[in-house]
This record gives C-alpha cells, structure tokens and sequence, in this order.
C-alpha cells in the first residue's frame, strides 16, 4: 500500500462495529452462560487483534502474531463451542480467510501403520488452511510409553506447519489441565509456538441450572417450579459423583428427563394441551439414579 | 513446441496467485480438486499419473498449493495439471482441468501423414523431443 491512499487516523469504536467482533464478542456473552474468564481473555485477545489490524490499515509494520491457542478445562466446559466462536471471531478481523472449524482428534491425525500417519495428518491440515483446526484432548497425540508411537510423526508436521503456515492457518489444542501440562512439557516446542493459554473453569451449581434452563428453551421444553428445584438438587448431587462433565452431564440428564416425561404424558388419558406436551415436571427429574446414589456399575467399582 | 491443453493453455502461463484464484473459483463451486503429472503431453493421453488422492472437502486453496508445490519438487520437468471434478448428479466428470507447469523442454507434437489405399490419407500424431 502506498503512503497516498493510506488512511491518516482510525476510529477504533467504529471499526469494532463494522468488523462484526462487537457482534461476536456479544454473542458470546448472551449465549455463554459463566465463563467470565474466558470471555475476559477473548475480549482481550480481540482487542490486541483489533489494534494490530487497525495498525496495519495504517500501514505500520505488523508481525502477523501467534495465534495458536490452547484451552484448557475440565469436560464439558464450552472448549468447542468457544473455539467456535473463536474462529468466527478471527475470521472477522481478518486473521483466517474463511473462519469454518475442523474438529479433530487423534484418530484424524495419527495413522495405524509406518507411512500412514504423514498423509493423514496433511489431509486434516489442508482441509483446515483458512480455518481453525481444533485438536480435542490433544495430549493424546504424545505417547511417552511407547517410543515407536506414530503420534510424534504428527506432532513433527503439526508443529512444522504451525510454524511455517502462520497466515493460513490457527491451531487450538484442547484438554484437562494436568494432561495438558504434562504434554507441553514434553513437547516444549509446542508450548512456545502457543501464545494464548485459556483456562475454562467448572461452572457452579447457579450456572449449571441457568444452562438447564436455556437448553431446554431452545427445545421448547420448560420446567414447573417444583421440576427446577428438582434439577437444581439432581445438579447438587451429580456434581459429587463421579464422570461430572459439567453442561454435558446437565444435556444428558436433560434427554433422558424428556424421555421420561413424553412416556409419561403417553400414559395420561384424555386430550393434551401444548403446556402438558412441554412441561418437565418434578417427577421426571426426582427418578433419576443420581438420587439413588449413582450408577450401579460406579458403586461396585469406586473409581 | 507449447502444448495447449485445457483452460487458459492460449495465455501465458498463469503464476501461483492467479492458480490460487483459479483454485477459489472451483471450491466455491464445490468441486473435488485433483493434481496430475505426466511426461507424455500427446493429446489422446487423458489419463495422466495422480499426484495423490482427489481433495474433497477443502475450504481454502492453500491446501492445494501446498500439494502442487511438493509436486512440483518431484515433477519439475513434467507436465503438472489441476483438474476440477464436479460430483453433482448427471455431471460426474470433470468441469475445468489447466496446465500449471510445463518442462523447460517443451516436446514437439509431430504429424505424420501415411499415403493408404485409394489415395486416401491418414494422420497420425507423436510426441517427440
């Protein structure tokens, strides 16, 4: 760009506007229930982007900066749904061309025979150029047992793309915490090619019930007042059982409670209003096995 | 002798910008993109040596680009061609197909006329260097 059509000043407000990452950013507050954290670092993240792009209208030298992430959390958190959001977000401000997800994990990536892994991890990389790749528990990619494991040829290319292919491409690693750490320190390659290290945290029992309540929302399905207190409870047991993926745990118990309520209401006689056919009731809730305990198969095997 | 095969063989060459473009076009149509090599440039020789699989399923042309520059390290000296195959129903075939690397040596496409019964003519064409 020459100095001539170059603009002289830059009006950040409006160009967080016209962007669309004001959209996005406030996407992500309505639809994402807690996760203050998280939002906070994204919010960041964007304003720096927003800077350097802002920066580079101007046509000041800019780096094009590391991007790649890793998300770290317990199950169930909104590490997919956040990268979601993320690759819209870069996408707007211009950081990846086409701003779609591709979500693997190591079964994408690392092949079962000599020969097999390079082309299989290339295939994933060429369909995510222009996009995000998301790498769900990615330390699975790094076997310390096995020295022959075909993951360390996937971490070689990996780590050689997200070097030379910057531009073209951003890589978001996802796991539990402890895991995760391990992995970058085995792997210090990664950990310095990463820039941005999101911890999710657990949601607490409030914010789980206000995910119950929204999920079932969009199913146009609601509680009575006795069935949320009923979720509220099962919520405050679940949590101390063991396998707690916190909102998946909330969308698993929330299936099998309309399983209950549709076999309910098709054991009542008579017509049926569209309240009735929507309505999740204490009943439906209070007979879950969580309130017995658990699962039978937990119980024998204390894990 | 330049060989004029597929789309835009009657331009000069086109550079790894406008290949990319190209390349843009056929994925925003949906189309499977696959890479070729061949020495053998003979009209009649439609089925050139597959530079690996087919790519379905891209959203962005580097991915492409990347498989044609390794080619292109492999098989600088032959003939290197895109080709743009459409999957929808009652097409299945390729759509598009370009040249997007010739050897420095082009061959010469000869023409040999035979002389056959009745004073009829017949033609034949060969690839020599």
């Amino acid at each position: 760009m020459d100095d001539a059509s170059a603009p002289q000043t830059v009006d950040l407000a409006k160009e967080y506007e016209t962007s669309g990452v004001a959209e996005v950013l406030r996407e992500l507050d309505e639809e994402l229930i807690g996760l203050a954290p998280v939002k906070q670092r994204i919010r960041e993240t964007a304003a720096l982007l927003l800077v350097d792009k802002a920066r580079r209208d101007l046509g000041l030298e800019v780096e094009t900066p590391t991007l790649h992430m890793s998300f770290t959390g317990n199950p169930g958190t909104g590490k997919t749904t956040v990268a979601m959001k993320m690759a819209g977000l870069l996408h707007r401000l211009g950081y990846v061309r086409k701003g779609h997800l591709v979500n693997v994990t190591r079964d994408d990536l690392v092949g079962q025979y000599i020969g097999h892994t390079a082309p299989k991890t290339k295939e994933v990389l060429k369909k995510a150029m222009g996009g995000v790749l998301f790498i769900d528990e990615a330390y699975y990619l790094y076997r310390p047992d096995n020295e022959r494991d075909y993951g360390q040829e996937a971490i070689e290319i990996l780590l050689q793309v997200m070097e030379n292919n910057r531009d073209d491409l951003v890589v978001i690693m996802a796991g539990y915490a402890d895991r995760m750490d391990k992995f970058f320190s085995a792997n210090p390659g990664f950990r310095s090619r990463i820039a941005h290290h999101i911890e999710f945290p657990d949601y607490t029992d409030g914010e789980l019930s206000k995910i119950a309540e929204a999920m079932l929302e969009q199913q146009h399905y609601h509680f009575d007042d006795a069935g949320r207190q009923a979720m509220a409870d099962y919520i405050h047991h679940r949590r101390k059982q063991p396998h707690f993926a916190n909102a998946r745990s909330i969308r698993n118990a929330l299936d099998r409670a309309r399983l209950r309520a549709a076999n309910r209401v098709f054991q009542t006689e008579g017509a049926l209003d569209a309240i009735a056919l929507s309505t999740i009731t204490e009943a439906d809730i209070r007979i879950s096995r969580v309130f017995k305990g658990g699962l039978d198969v937990d119980q024998r095997s204390p894990s | 002798m330049r060989i004029t095969q597929g789309c835009f063989s009657f331009l000069p060459d086109l550079d790894d910008v406008q290949i990319s473009q190209q390349v843009e076009y056929c994925l925003e149509n949906e189309w499977a993109i696959g890479i070729e090599y061949t020495d053998d440039p003979h009209p009649r020789n439609t089925y050139w040596n597959m530079w690996g699989n087919p790519m379905f399923d891209l959203r962005d042309p580097k991915g492409v680009m990347m498989e044609l520059d390794d080619c292109r390290k492999s098989h600088g000296d032959s003939y290197i061609r895109i080709v743009a195959f459409d999957d929808e129903r009652g097409v299945e075939s390729v759509k598009m197909s370009f040249i997007v690397n010739r050897p420095a040596e082009e061959p010469q496409i000869h023409m040999q006329r035979t002389d056959f019964v009745d004073r009829a003519q017949k033609y034949a064409w060969d690839v020599r260097a």
